[in-house]
């Protein structure tokens, strides 16, 4: 629940807590799955009391909760008019209410309930038709008000639940679904931030982010690893984007982690929790969470005790540490926001008559306008292209893509589960080496097309269309028949002039094709590859068997 | 001159029988010249001229912004006025100018008044003194009066005369002081238990707490954000009619203020009170209440009741626990609303700066005095999660009954209640410190803060003067959103009883500083 609060004094602490050979291997590899059979190992121990005698025997269990700040995607802030921008230049993006001059009052905006309701509605919630606004106390330099207004009592949306999937099995070729309780969603203030120059012992506070509009889902402890809490996070950030409620860009801040972890034995009671704070990297979010399973794990084996603590994740060493806090545990104060009514809002139903539609939220209106979710969109994609799940979830894991593949496929002959691989496999392999999004490939989709009908057409070979690839991500503005044309790519037409290269090929070798007549057929394909090599692949490879084949046998 | 109305003044100024110059320089000089009153704590004597200026020049050409132009006013120094020092009488805000006007202000503005300075009151209007500011204590007028002084001196101690000054009651009471001597024609006050009912009745002056929610709050320096309302301070129920139609309506700056269209109104006179109900609610035969008082409650009863008016006594059986409720929501909220002051933004900040915490500890203990502080704490206790069920949330249920036990009279048929403002006239300033400002809150609040509780608009109207020659003013309390109805009955009321009008002449040259030039010219 708590607004993200940066404190000092990390830095200090990190040198002693985390050592590089800290970083626990996994101990077993039940380690991550969920209580298979429960009961029937380590019954009757207690979390915590397990001698390191007997480490391995009982398998533990991880529990994983997130509480996720989005940053709602509105032109101005939650209960200002100001402007929300990212990196704007700092404290330029503030509003008397922003500063809480004395005086000043809260307005609601619009935008950022819509986005809230739009978001319960899209992770099945049910959208409460009267939400309160609370007050949350606590003092700090760039909480200016000295409380964050929150919906502490009757958030806008509850008991909602989101479904993702996840690659497992050895080879990760298995893909399951698993399901995460949305536990609710509130509205609430985000905070300033503090920059703290420690040589000058000086704390400066930049104002633009307080006041923006965050949304806070409340994920129930369904998880039991890193790998599921990162891709239920993934699933949630592709809804918001879908939805356009929040950018959910986590480089730019727009979607903080914090995670909730403990660890148990199967049927026992669950574990002392720690909360992880802060986690603001897509990267570190499962590493950040199984390492403090692990380490709760150690803890616990070494015969040590769990604290409930918050603890903070440094990417830098790849280890949590906990966060200083001073105050302990701190007594928030709630209390009923006075100057804002209760938030009402409205179905087709309920819609009173002579309501001014611009002033009111009406849930239906919509719930009938509320974009294809993630998941409908790869069940679309399976059925429609016939492409495997796995693809569907590739393509809708990359911006961008999915429109991609829909394109290339609009524009070519390919049947689209020939195209997917050249989308997965070729194209995203340019796009992750380059490190570019799919806004920014040099390859259009129109560019791509043209080269795949070159290859449908029979006129290039395939190892040949890799090369017109290669030369099209160069960006040089050649169409690929024009590469195609300079590199003297296309597939040998002449029967004649075919004939001759193989029997050159066949000739030159002599061993091979007495391999061959003696039985050894998979020495053809070495033949096959060599006249490829020869041709520089300008050979249609089904040809080439077919010569080689008849030339063998007489 | 500046005895005259609001109304009345108006009316000079569109007959051109004094421009707005005229009138400003007068009360500007008025204002020095009872300086001693303490009432004002910023005197805007340039941008007031400039305004007064402009509306001479709108006179001129005809194009008048409406009844309050040229119309000289004082707001209390709650209220942000963009340039114009704001420091709720704190250490905490002295030296601070608001970048805007409150909503109230900008509409006063825009109406052509003439904005001639800040008043007193108690720090953060946490008092019923105007006793317990930075800037000190307002005196009260009537502690001048002609009435006042023949029954001091009466009943002998001439030589104690200056020490017997009394209090405006408060904590508007610098609104208050401001209007009943005559140096403006209205004032702002603000409302959270009774801070302007308390001062106008203790003023001999008409105060008025509208419904919550009809006037905006944007702008008001907060006390309690569920309780506050900007208060009406004039000499007369018409005068105050005026204002309120100048001020009230939604404010989107202001999510608590209702949407609906507020239609302004003249006061008429009604003739028939046989259709009237006053309810006389029993359980403000408070302990305390003057003999005095009482019998005035009385003979106002009997007043509507001869006239025709059907009198009722109702029950209102939550009331005994009001006050002690009252004090639980007022100090937690005042506890979350000072959070804001910890000398980073603006304001006071302390030059302890060892450590962030530090220097938040000392600047709250620089800027805050005992009372502020001693609210704070105790707000922040009630709202501790061990005490948030047994405190606030019984307090906000208990509150919910009081409200109810409104609803249920009015539902019963009574158009308004009848009641006293305060338990009796005004005492002077020496006997009022002698208890400490919690309880003199807890007394004076008795019969005021229940109309806060539920929200409901409530008229303070001067009845008659006391024994020893001091106001004593009765209250109406409405339905909500009624004020028509509320102030068309308070404007009956008022001229039945036809009170007196302060009568200083002579007295303020007492050992002041006003020069008989002055004196003759204003109170002839």
């Amino acid at each position: 629940m708590a607004a993200s609060i940066l404190r000092r004094c990390w830095g200090s602490l990190l040198a002693q807590r985390c050592r590089t050979g800290d970083v626990p291997v996994l101990h077993n590899g039940q380690t991550w799955r969920r209580a298979q059979a429960s009961g029937s190992i380590a019954s009757g121990r207690r979390a915590g009391n397990s001698p390191a005698g007997e480490r391995g025997v009982a398998p533990w269990v991880a529990v994983v909760g997130l509480e996720i700040h989005a940053q709602i995607s509105s032109n101005s802030k939650l209960f200002s008019g100001s402007q929300v921008q990212f990196a704007a230049p700092p404290n330029s993006l503030v509003s008397f209410f922003d500063a809480s001059l004395p005086g000043t009052l809260p307005a609601l905006n619009r935008r950022c309930v819509e986005a809230a309701v739009m978001t319960g509605l899209a992770l099945n919630c049910r959208i409460n038709k009267k939400s309160l606004f609370d007050r949350k106390h606590y003092f700090y330099a760039d909480l200016p008000a000295g409380y964050q207004i929150t919906q502490q009592r009757l958030p806008v949306a509850v008991n909602g639940s989101l479904s993702y999937s996840l690659c497992v099995g050895g080879k990760k070729n298995q893909m399951v679904t698993r399901t995460v309780r949305i536990k609710q969603i509130q509205l609430e203030q985000d905070s300033g931030k503090s920059l703290h120059d420690d040589t000058r012992s000086q704390t400066l506070i930049d104002l633009n982010r307080a006041g923006v509009g965050l949304m806070e889902v409340v994920m129930e402890p369904d998880m039991s690893s890193g790998e599921e809490a990162a891709a239920a996070v993934r699933e949630l950030q592709l809804i918001l984007q879908t939805l356009g409620s929040s950018q959910a860009i986590m480089a730019e801040g727009q979607l903080r982690v914090d995670a909730n972890v403990s660890v148990h034995h199967p049927g026992e009671a669950y574990g002392v929790r720690t909360e992880v704070k802060n986690i603001n990297s897509a990267r570190f979010l499962a590493r950040a969470i199984d390492y403090e399973i692990q380490r709760q794990i150690k803890e616990l084996e070494n015969g040590q005790t769990v604290m409930n603590e918050t603890r903070a994740f440094d990417y830098k060493h790849g280890c949590t540490i906990p966060m200083r806090d001073k105050e302990g545990k701190q007594d928030y104060r709630f209390m009923p926001e006075p100057n804002l009514p209760p938030l009402i809002l409205y179905d087709t139903k309920s819609l009173p008559a002579n309501m001014n539609h611009q002033q009111v939220v009406n849930i239906d209106w919509i719930r009938e306008r509320l974009p294809d979710l993630p998941s409908v969109k790869r069940v679309k994609l399976v059925e429609q292209y016939g492409i495997l799940p796995e693809h569907s979830v590739a393509l809708l894991n990359e911006d961008g893509l999915m429109e991609f593949f829909q394109n290339v496929v609009r524009q070519t002959q390919m049947n689209p589960k020939k195209v997917i691989g050249w989308i997965l496999n070729d194209m995203l392999c340019y796009l992750k080496q380059h490190n570019l999004t799919v806004k920014e490939s040099p390859v259009s989709s129109l560019l791509l097309a043209d080269l795949l009908n070159l290859l449908e057409r029979g006129a290039i070979s395939s190892s040949a269309a890799k090369q017109v690839f290669e030369e099209l991500w160069k960006g040089e503005g050649k169409t690929p028949l024009q590469i195609v044309k300079e590199k003297k790519l296309e597939l040998i037409q002449d029967q004649q002039e075919f004939e001759q290269i193989c029997q050159a090929v066949m000739e030159g070798h002599q061993e091979e094709v007495m391999e061959i007549k003696k039985g050894n057929r998979k020495v053809l394909n070495k033949l096959i590859g060599l006249v490829q090599r020869t041709t520089r692949g300008r050979a249609d490879p089904v040809l080439v068997k077919q010569i080689l084949e008849k030339r063998l046998s007489q | 001159m500046l005895r005259v109305s609001l109304r009345e003044i108006s009316a000079a100024l569109k007959e051109g029988r004094v421009t707005p110059t005229e009138l400003c320089q007068r009360c500007l000089s008025f204002i020095k010249a009872t300086k001693f009153l303490n009432a004002y704590i910023t005197i805007a004597e340039e941008t007031a001229l400039k305004q007064a200026e402009e509306s001479e020049e709108r006179y001129r050409r005809g194009q008048i912004l409406g009844d309050l132009d040229g119309i000289p006013v004082a707001v209390k120094d709650n209220f942000n006025t963009a340039g114009i020092e704001t420091t709720c009488a704190s250490n905490m805000l002295k030296g601070y100018i608001p970048p805007y006007n409150a909503t109230v202000v900008q509409k006063l503005l825009d109406q052509g008044a003439v904005l001639l300075g800040k008043t007193n009151l108690d720090e953060f209007a946490m008092g019923s003194g105007s006793t317990d500011g930075i800037f000190g204590p307002v005196r009260n007028p009537w502690s001048y009066s002609r009435q006042y002084r023949d029954k001091c001196v009466q009943n002998s101690h001439p030589e104690k005369e200056d020490s017997n000054w009394l209090i405006t009651g408060g904590s508007s009471g610098g609104s208050a002081a401001a209007v009943s001597s005559f140096t403006c024609f209205a004032a702002l006050g603000s409302d959270t238990g009774g801070s302007t009912r308390n001062p106008a009745a203790h003023c001999g002056i008409v105060g008025l707490k509208p419904t919550y929610g009809l006037i905006s709050r944007h702008g008001l320096i907060p006390l309690v954000n569920s309780m506050d309302v900007p208060g009406i301070l004039t000499r007369c129920v018409d005068d105050a009619a005026i204002v309120l139609g100048v001020l009230a309506g939604h404010d989107p700056k202001d999510s608590t203020t209702v949407q609906d269209p507020f239609k302004s109104f003249e006061l008429t006179c009604f003739t028939d009170a046989s259709k009237l109900c006053i309810g006389i609610p029993k359980e403000y035969h408070a302990p305390g209440l003057s003999s005095e008082t009482l019998a005035l409650w009385s003979k106002a009863a009997d007043l509507f009741e001869n006239a025709g008016a059907k009198v009722i006594e109702v029950s209102l059986p939550h009331t005994r626990y009001s006050i002690v409720c009252y004090h639980v929501l007022c100090t937690s909220e005042v506890a979350s609303n000072m959070a804001r002051f910890d000398g980073l933004e603006y304001g006071h900040r302390s030059s302890m700066d060892k450590s962030t915490e530090v220097m938040y500890a000392a600047t709250r203990r620089e800027g805050f005095n005992d009372v502020v502080r001693g609210r704070i704490l105790s707000g922040n206790y009630f709202l501790l999660k061990q005490n948030y069920e047994n405190y606030f949330i019984k307090a906000q249920k208990v509150r919910r009954l009081i409200a109810k036990d409104f609803v249920n009279v009015f539902h019963s048929g009574i158009d308004v209640l009848l009641t006293p403002t305060t338990l009796s006239d005004t005492i002077p300033y020496v006997e009022f410190i002698k208890e400490d400002n919690r309880t003199r809150s807890a007394q004076d609040d008795i019969f005021t803060q229940a109309a806060n509780m539920a929200g409901l608009p409530a008229i303070t109207v001067p009845t008659a003067l006391s024994e020893k020659g001091l106001p004593v003013g009765l209250q109406f309390i409405g339905r909500a959103f009624q004020e028509q109805q509320l102030l068309t009955v308070a404007k009956w009321f008022e001229k039945q009883v036809k009170f007196p009008m302060i009568q200083l002449q002579g007295i303020m040259d007492h050992g002041h500083t006003v020069s008989h030039h002055q004196k003759s010219a204003f109170f002839s």
